[in-house]
Order: structure tokens, then sequence, then C-alpha cells
């Protein structure tokens, strides 16, 4: 088949974004089902054409195939930009990764969003966004790539905000819209940085001059870090965390695609994306495994107190894809990857699990759920196979990558293997701690009358669940012998290619296993077993407890010091006083006083206008004084 | 004497004319704005069929017959017809004066094309008073009580304005003798560097003439009219004062910058240098005055401010950049028409939604997503734009702009602008939460005229070809950018 077809794993999703929202909205209104039927059926198209690409990357001698590119603008002496797309070993995992996982959770959705009022703009923007983020993944040069980034941000806030009565909903968009953003204005300055000095876009290109070394010194360092801030508002990397927890308010089925599988993974994507630039600077390298294991353990601790199901699978995200940033800075490429590729599946499969036991409980507090054991049998045997994998439980697939991320750790940089360790152990009791919570014990009532008998979801809902919960058994298989870090190639792959048995002969995989089995002991101990109180313990660690509840007041520091005192309080209310005396006043001034025409000129030329005029005079007076003191 | 090249005009001069006289006799006065569209579509074709040709010149080298000046003609019969479009409702309300407003809004267009094609310091003058003079007339044609204040301190200001850039224009031809663009740069090509240097006059004349150009694009510090006469203004004259007034005052600080104080170097350098520090106080004044804001239209006032702010990032580059470059003049056109439908746009989505809902208070859009779903997408859709994000028009208009200044050196400021326009995504995207997320006051859905949807239609699409398939435009920029008489 031609390399052509390529374009239309991009096309379909965006050919059926265009005709939900613009034909088939306004004509089946009676019939929104037909919407979600579109969306899949795009998808499963896409999904065939990207695992005929992944075989033909496979086959390829340098994992890399040549799509015929688009000259998209062309200026005589100027720019010219290439709209191309790279179809390479990365790109055709990030795709498997970004349709699978939509595709399960647009057949999710149809259970999940059934009777509601907004299903065609739902799915429409589902559509939207999954095309941009296969975009983001396909685009071969910054330009590019960084409007899809945008495109998929735009998306995220459209769909946090779906549900329009919940003002936190609202206010959780505005603000995810915003924390990315001061991320992506570092990317876009490293963008024009890299242009300036290189004269291109692409991406192939600027490798070749990081490999070559024509591209060097503060310049690549700083690019680089520009990438990376893009990287962190994306991935909610610390400092940049805040927005994910929030992000929570949309529906259930949004975050685990976007908020947890693919648009946040987009930021580890970008730096894998872009490696060669940081694998020539150290400092750049160090920063990306620096920020990443510290995100990872910080974010572990939030993960621990938590009581909304969502909030703790948002910090668990969060730890994760800071594993995640540890494995590219410490690893290389195809350790990062590989475990974004294994935690896209039991994330997602966590989240639709969340989203299972909130349509039967009608709630997302652990407090109000319990028991759900017997009467959701599939929700808790898919979400317990998750939990295990995501603790790194030998031989799910979270195990694989996560002890590749360990083991590479351990030689690059020591303090955050140690780190690394501790967050194990945190991450496999906060996990169970759930597990435990909501699906063991007696059930506590839910959120309302309503749901005074939970029922297991139907099977619409299951069967996703189901098929993600084999993947998240499984895809770890693929790096048993080393053939997803052959496939990847960049950077070296660690010692774990021994096999499925072979491996266990190593001293770190037991160290990393028996820390999550404590984990889960623990966690049983306080929350099944009742060994011990969990009243007691948190009165025990009370000011631990109140850090990580209060989120290490990340938000008090953002929202009132940052935002309210400095910059409200300050900077604008100054700017205030002057637009309000300087300018507002003389207009309410004006507006107040007159009544007839008469009256305005009267009022006009004994008050403000001459002020105005007086600032064209004092604006010429400046400019001249300017030119005479600094021309 | 080709008096052909001059038909553009003629025929739209005639077309204005025609409508006041129809007003005496015809009854449905929506008849006046299809006669006033068809006049600027005929118009726009002859312009069309110069297009390409070489760069001619007549009356005396009075005015230029190139590219660059048809590129802006087109540009302003577009807009005017957009906003003729934008007005069939608004206008359709008055009791009298239906004919001299579309006649008004024709003649400023008249005044606009000359702007864009003057070569020389009297005619552009003239042609700045004749634009002038009729929008001070349309932004008073509601004649209440905010209208009227408005178009009072319109024109008294416009006229300080005026007698600055007089007074600089006598400066200038005290030292040269001359009028004429290019015989300006002849005479300053002859003076030797010192004899520049020792006649600060001519400098004092220059920057007189920034201050009088000043003005019309809304650059701080001469920019205090902007809020008050957008909020008072009909909107479409609003609309119409955003983007083409604008768009007209870059016309002739291009042309003139570029034909008569281009050369020698280093005083091309210091005015780059000019619009650089104003380009760094428009955005940022702009920006910030916005935030505040709850009306729509005062809003759009302070953010036009920071646009032209963006523009002149442009300006500055061109200024550090050698004169044959061509690219920095055509990114600014190619702004210039990327701002002109986002712009017009917005506005027009406004006029759609404040005839339902009377108010222009942002807080009265809320929940439009539900009560005109297409109005609340096509106004977000612009919005978007205005930001730069894409896969609007905006953010490639940006994307040029600050890459040609980062290729000259002028990293600096393309780093204020980057942050500037991130504060400025807060303020837009408040009027975008307020429509989707919004509750809405009422169940009752916003309908539009016909005139409204197609003329939003036109500025949506405007929107969406220049960001997503930017390279056509573009390509016309160019050639406009390299096609100039003087």
């Amino acid at each position: 088949m031609p390399y052509e077809l390529v374009w239309l794993i991009f096309l379909l999703p965006l050919f059926s974004f265009a005709l939900i929202s613009f034909v088939l909205r306004p004509s089946l209104t009676h019939k929104p089902r037909v919407s979600g039927y579109i969306t899949i059926a795009s998808l499963l198209s896409s999904l065939a054409l990207s695992i005929w690409a992944l075989m033909e990357v496979m086959a390829a001698p340098s994992h890399n195939l040549a799509i015929p590119d688009i000259s998209w603008v062309i200026i005589e002496g100027g720019i010219t930009i290439h709209l191309g797309l790279i179809m390479n070993s990365l790109t055709a995992v990030m795709l498997l990764v970004v349709i699978i996982v939509s595709l399960m959770v647009q057949i999710y959705s149809q259970g999940y969003m059934h009777g509601d009022p907004g299903y065609h703009r739902y799915f429409a923007f589902m559509s939207l966004f999954t095309a941009s983020m296969i975009g983001l993944v396909l685009a071969d040069n910054l330009l590019f790539l960084y409007v899809f980034w945008e495109l998929v941000g735009l998306c995220s806030y459209l769909l946090i905000g779906f549900w329009f009565h919940r003002p936190a909903a609202a206010n959780a968009a505005k603000k995810a819209f915003i924390v990315t953003r001061l991320g992506d204005f570092g990317f876009l300055a490293a963008i024009l940085l890299l242009f300036s000095n290189t004269g291109t876009f692409n991406i192939a290109e600027l490798h070749s001059l990081a490999i070559t070394g024509v591209l060097a010194g503060t310049v690549l360092t700083w690019a680089a870090i520009g990438i990376f801030a893009g990287a962190v508002g994306k991935s909610a990397q610390f400092p940049l965390h805040v927005w994910l927890p929030d992000a929570m308010e949309g529906p259930t089925p949004v975050s685990a695609l976007i908020h947890a599988a693919t648009m946040v993974a987009a930021g580890v994507f970008l730096v894998a994306r872009t490696f060669p630039l940081f694998e020539h600077s150290v400092e750049a390298l160090t920063t990306v495994a620096i920020i990443g294991g510290f995100t990872a353990i910080f974010a572990a601790t939030m993960g621990l107190v938590m009581t909304d199901i969502k909030r703790v699978l948002a910090y668990s995200t969060i730890s994760q894809l800071g594993y995640m940033m540890l494995g590219l800075g410490a690893g290389g490429v195809a350790i990062g990857i590989f475990h974004l590729f294994n935690h896209a599946f039991f994330k997602a499969l966590l989240f639709l699990g969340a989203g299972s036991v909130n349509h039967a409980t009608g709630t997302f507090d652990m407090r109000e759920m319990g028991g759900l054991r017997k009467v959701m049998p599939w929700t808790y045997a898919t979400f317990v196979i998750a939990s295990l994998s995501i603790a790194g439980i030998w031989p799910l697939s979270g195990f694989w990558s996560k002890d590749e991320i360990l083991a590479s750790s351990l030689t690059s940089q020591p303090i955050l293997f140690y780190l690394a360790m501790i967050t194990v152990f945190i991450t496999a009791f906060y996990m169970f701690r759930v597990v435990f919570m909501t699906f063991g014990g007696n059930y506590h009532g839910g959120g309302s009358e309503a749901h005074d008998k939970p029922h297991e979801s139907p099977s619409v809902m299951v069967t996703p669940m189901v098929i993600l919960a084999i993947l998240a058994v499984f895809s770890g298989f693929w790096n048993v012998t080393g053939h997803f870090g052959a496939l990847l190639g960049h950077g070296e792959t660690h010692s774990f290619t021994e096999g499925f048995f072979g491996i266990l002969a190593h001293p770190l995989p037991w160290i990393s296993l028996i820390l999550a089995g404590l984990g889960i002991l623990l966690a049983y101990a306080i929350y099944s077993a009742k060994w011990l109180s969990a009243e007691r313990i948190r009165g025990f660690f009370s000011p631990l407890h109140t850090l990580f509840y209060r989120k290490y007041w990340f938000d008090e520091l953002y929202e009132n010091v940052l935002v309210k005192k400095a910059l409200i309080g300050g900077f604008f209310a100054g700017l205030q006083q002057i637009d309000t005396y300087g300018v507002d006043g003389a207009v309410n001034g004006v507006a107040n006083g007159a009544l007839a025409s008469g009256r305005t000129i009267r009022r006009a030329q004994t008050g403000q206008l001459q002020l105005y005029g007086l600032f064209i005079g004092i604006g010429i007076l400046a400019i001249v004084l300017g030119l005479y003191f600094f021309g | 004497m080709n008096l052909e090249l001059f038909i553009p005009e003629l025929s739209l001069l005639a077309c204005a004319i025609a409508v006041i006289l129809l007003d005496l006799f015809i009854q449905r006065k929506g008849l006046l704005a299809v006669v006033g569209i068809a006049g600027l579509v005929v118009s726009a074709g002859f312009t069309l069929a110069m297009w390409g040709g070489s760069s001619q010149a007549i009356f005396n080298n009075m005015l230029a017959v190139d590219n660059f000046a048809l590129f802006f003609k087109l540009l302003f019969l577009g807009i005017a017809a957009l906003v003729i479009l934008a007005s069939v409702d608004y206008v359709s309300k008055f009791t009298r004066f239906q004919g001299e407003y579309y006649a008004l809004v024709l003649l400023a267009a008249l005044g606009m094309m000359l702007m864009a094609a003057t070569a020389e310091l009297i005619s552009i003058y003239i042609a700045l008073e004749l634009t002038s003079i009729s929008l001070y007339v349309l932004v008073g044609f509601l004649k209440d009580q905010k209208s009227s204040e408005a178009s009072l301190k319109y024109l008294l200001l416009g006229a300080i304005a005026s007698a600055v850039l007089l007074y600089g224009m006598a400066l200038v031809f005290g030292f040269t003798g001359k009028t004429q663009l290019g015989e300006i740069a002849q005479v300053i090509q002859a003076m030797s560097l010192s004899g520049i240097l020792s006649s600060p006059g001519l400098i004092l004349g220059i920057v007189l003439l920034i201050a009088g150009f000043g003005f019309k694009i809304a650059a701080v510090p001469f920019q205090m009219w902007v809020p008050d006469v957008y909020e008072g203004a009909p909107t479409p004259i609003t609309a119409y004062l955003s983007v083409a007034s604008k768009a007209a005052g870059f016309a002739i600080i291009l042309r003139v910058f570029y034909s008569a104080f281009g050369l020698p170097q280093w005083l091309s350098l210091d005015w780059g240098l000019i619009f650089a520090v104003l380009a760094v106080i428009g955005m940022t004044l702009g920006n910030i005055a916005a935030l505040p804001q709850t009306n729509i239209k005062r809003m759009l006032g302070y953010s036009s401010i920071a646009q032209a702010g963006y523009l002149m990032v442009g300006l500055a580059a061109m200024g550090a950049s050698p004169a044959t470059d061509a690219l920095g003049r055509s990114t600014i056109l190619f702004f210039l028409a990327g701002y002109a439908f986002a712009n017009l746009g917005a506005f027009i989505a406004i006029i759609a939604i404040s005839n339902k809902v009377n108010s222009d208070i942002i807080n009265d859009y809320s929940g439009m997503g539900k009560r005109a779903p297409l109005l609340a997408l096509a106004l977000t859709l612009c919005l978007i734009s205005l930001i730069g994000m894409p896969p609007a028009a905006g953010f490639m208009a940006k994307f040029y702009i600050f890459s040609g200044a980062v290729q000259h050196g002028l990293l600096w400021l393309v780093v204020i602008a980057v942050i500037n326009s991130v504060i400025s995504a807060y303020y837009y995207l408040r009027v975008v939460k307020v429509m989707w997320l919004g509750e809405p006051a009422s169940e009752e859905k916003v309908l539009s005229s016909g005139a409204l949807r197609i003329a939003l239609s036109i500025s949506c699409l405007g929107v969406l070809l220049l960001g997503v398939i930017p390279g056509f435009v573009m390509k016309l920029a160019e050639l406009a950018a390299k096609m100039f008489k003087f």
C-alpha cells in the first residue's frame, strides 16, 4: 500500500468531527447514537491503518518510512514550511496508544454518556481531540507540532468544561488552560530560538544539527529547557502540576483519555521526539531526570491522603509521568516510552473503573463506597489487575517498564533511584487503599438515595475495560526479550532482556517487588483487616497528613499569594487606579454630567479632553527626548 | 495622464453619489445597501484587473498605482462591504439619514483607498481628512449621548493629530523643499550625514509624522480616544474604525517610512527603535487595561491597541532590516488581513448578539453557547484568532511577524510580545467561558438576519483559510510588498 495512506490515520477522525458537528448535528438530533458510531468507525479504520504502519516500520531497515509531504507555506527568500509526517518507531507506538485508548474510551462513553443532552457535542470534541493528538504524534516539524499541541489543549479546555452546570468545572477548565500556557510560552520561545539559530523547524534536521554538533552550547541547552518547560506544563510536572487534579471535574471518560493516557503523556512524547537535543546537553537531560524523579514522589505523597477516587488517580498519573521523565532523563527514549505505553492502558483502565463505580454509586468519594466487590465483579477484577500492574507486580506490564526505569536510574542518578524506590512502596499502598476502600468491607450508601443498590455497569462499558485489562497484563511482554527497546533504538535498554523468568535472577526486581508487596500488605492491614486504625495513624502523622492533604499549599501559594496578592492586589490594582481615575474617570465624568449636546461640549471642553490632548503632547515630547538622549 | 488607472476610485465615488440620490426616491432603504455593495464589488473588479501590472503613477506622481496600493484597496473594499452587510439591521432602525450612512461608509472607503495610494505629502493629508471627516460623522450617527460625546472627542483629538501631522509635514518640506516622497528620499540621500545631524528640525518633523499617524493606528501614547470612541460609536462603525482605519494608517506609515525615510540606514535604525519602544508600551498597556473591562466593545478597543502594538513589532523589524528586504513589509500586510477578518467577525457576532440582548456587557453573553450555538462558535473562533492560537489566522499572522523580528535580532521584543499574548488569552477566553459555561439568562434563541450571517460566514471562512492555508495570501502580500512605485 502507498505510504500516503498514513495521512488518513489523521484525517479520518478529523473527518468524523466535521461530519458530526456540521452535517449530523442539525439533522439527526433525535438519533444521537449515530455520532458515537461514526466516531468508533473512523477510529477502527485508523487503528487498522496504524497497525499496518507499525508492521511496515518494523520491516523497514531504519525503522523509518518516508511519507510524501506537502509544501504548506513558501516565502521566497524567507521561510519554507513543509507539512510532513514522521512515521518511525516512536510514532507507530504512540499511534497505537492514542488510537487504542481512544477507541476503548469511545465505546465506553456510549454507555457512560447515555442520555446526556450534549451527546453529539461530546463525540465531536472527542473526535477533534483524537485527530489533534494523532497530528501531534505524526508532525515532522516543530511548528506543525505546536499547532496540534495548542489544539489538544483547547480540546481539553472544552472537554473539562463539558458539564456547564458546575462552576468548579468552569474554573478547572480555565486553570488548566492558563497553567499549561505558562509552559507553552517556554516551548514557543524554544521554537523561535531554534529557528533563528538554524533556520529550520524540521525535527529530523534539528536532530542531525544537534548530533553533528552544529547546534550546541548554551543555545542548545536553553532550547532544550524551553521545550521541557512546555512538557512540564502539559505533563503536569512540578511546579506546574496544580492543574491536573482540578481537571478531574470533567467527565470521567475524558479523564481516562486526555488526563491519563494521551494528552498529559504528550509532554513525555515531546521530550522523546526531540531527544537528540537533550542528549547533547547534560544540563537539560539532568533537569529532566531531577524534575521527573522529584515529581514522582512528590505527587505520590499527595495521592496517599485524598478521599476522592479520581483525585487519587490524578496524583498517581502525575507521579507516573514523573517516572517516565526520569526514565527519559536517566535511560533514554525506549525506557521512558515503554512506561508510557504500558501506563496508558492500565491508567485508562483505572479511570474507566472509577467511572463505572461512579455510575453505580453516584459519587467519587471513597468513604461513601465500599463492598462493591460482590455487586460489581467485572469492575472489581479489572480494577485489581490494573492496580497490580501499576504497583509493578510480576509479570504484569507495569513491572517490566518500571524496573527498566529503576535499573537505569541506579546507574546514572543514584539519589533519584532511592526516591523512586520509596515511590514504589507509596504507589502500591495508595492504589490498594483505593481498592480496599472502594470494593472491600460494606457498602456505605453511595452519593444519593437513588444509588442505595449498586449494580454492575452495562456490557458496553465493561467490554472495553476487559480489553484494557488484557492489555494491562500483556503489553509489557513486548520487551521481555528486548524487542521494544530494539525497535525504539534510541538510548540503551538495560540488562532485563533475560526473558520471562530470567529477570527474577536479579536482586533489583526482588527489592522492588518486596517494597510493593509491603505497600499492599500495609493497605490491607489498615483498610481491610483493620489491624491498624486509620484514624490513629492519621493522628500520629498529623502534620504530614495536613501537609499532603493541603497539597503542600501549592494552590494557596499560586492563587492567594501570586495571583491575588501580587498580581491582582498589587500590579493590576495600580493600573486599575490609573484606568479608573485617568481614563474611566474622565469618561464617566463626561457621561454623567452631560445631558444635552451643548452641555456635552462644555463639559468636554472644560474636562478631560485637554488631558487627552496633553497626552499626545507629552508623547511627542517623550519620543523627541528619547531620540535626543539615546538616538 | 492615465485616467483609467483612477477608475476604481471614480466608480466608488459615483456609487456614493448614486446612493445619496437614490435615497431621495427609494422607499425600501435596504436597496441602498445592495447598491453600495454592488459599487464596492465593481470597484474591486477594476482594482483586481490592474493587479500584477507594472507600477505606475498618476497626477504628477501624486498617486501610485502599484501592487502595494492595490492590495490595500482590495482590503478596504472588502472590509467596507462586510461593514455594510453588518449594518443592514442596525441602520434599518434609523428613522432618517440611512442613505447618508451608506454614502459616508463608501466615502470613508474612498479616502482610505487614496491613503494607500498617495505618495505625496499634501495628498496624504487630503486623503486622511476625507477618511477622518466621514468617520467623525459616522461615529456620531446614533445621536444619543454616548455617541455624540464619542464623535466630538474623536473630532477634537483628530483635529489635534491633524495639526501635529501638518506641522510635521511643514518641517519636512522646509528641510527638503519637496513634497513628493521619492523626491524627499533623493534630497535626504544627497545630504551628508553631518548635514542631517545638524538639522534636528527634520528629525522633529519625522517624529511629528509618527505622532500624527500614530493617532490613526491607535499607538500608545496617541490612543486615548480609542476606548471612548469604540464604546460610543455604532457597532458596525466601531468595527470599521478598528480594522480599516488602522490598516490605512499602517499603509501610509509603510509607504512614507519606506519611500521617504528608508535611507540612509542610520536613520531607519533609529525609527525602528522608536517603533520597538512604542510596540512594547502599546502591547502591554492595551492588554493590561483590557483585563478588567466589563463592556465587550471597550475590551476590544483596548485589544485593538494591543494588536497595533504587535503590528509595530513588524515595523521595528523592518527598521532593523535592509531596505531591499520585502519580508518585513509582507508580514505586516498579512497580519492586517488576518486581523481584519478576525476583528470584523468578532464585531459582527457582537452586533448579532446585542441586537437581541440589547447589551454590550460581557456577563450578559452568559449561556450564548446554548442560545445561539453558531454565533457563539463564530465569536469563539474570532477571539481565538485574536489571541493568536492555531488554527486561526491570528496564529500565522503573529508567527510571521515574530519570526521576522527574531531573524533581525529583536528576540527581546518577541519575548515581550509572546508574554503579552499569554496575558491577552485571559480576557479573550473570559468571553468564551461566559458564553459556553455560563447559565443562559433565558431559553429564548438568538436569531440573526441573513445579511449578518453572510458577513459572519465570510469573516470566519477568512480566519480559517488564512490560518490553515496561509500560503496564498502570504504570496499576495509578498508581491504587494515588493512592488513599490515610490
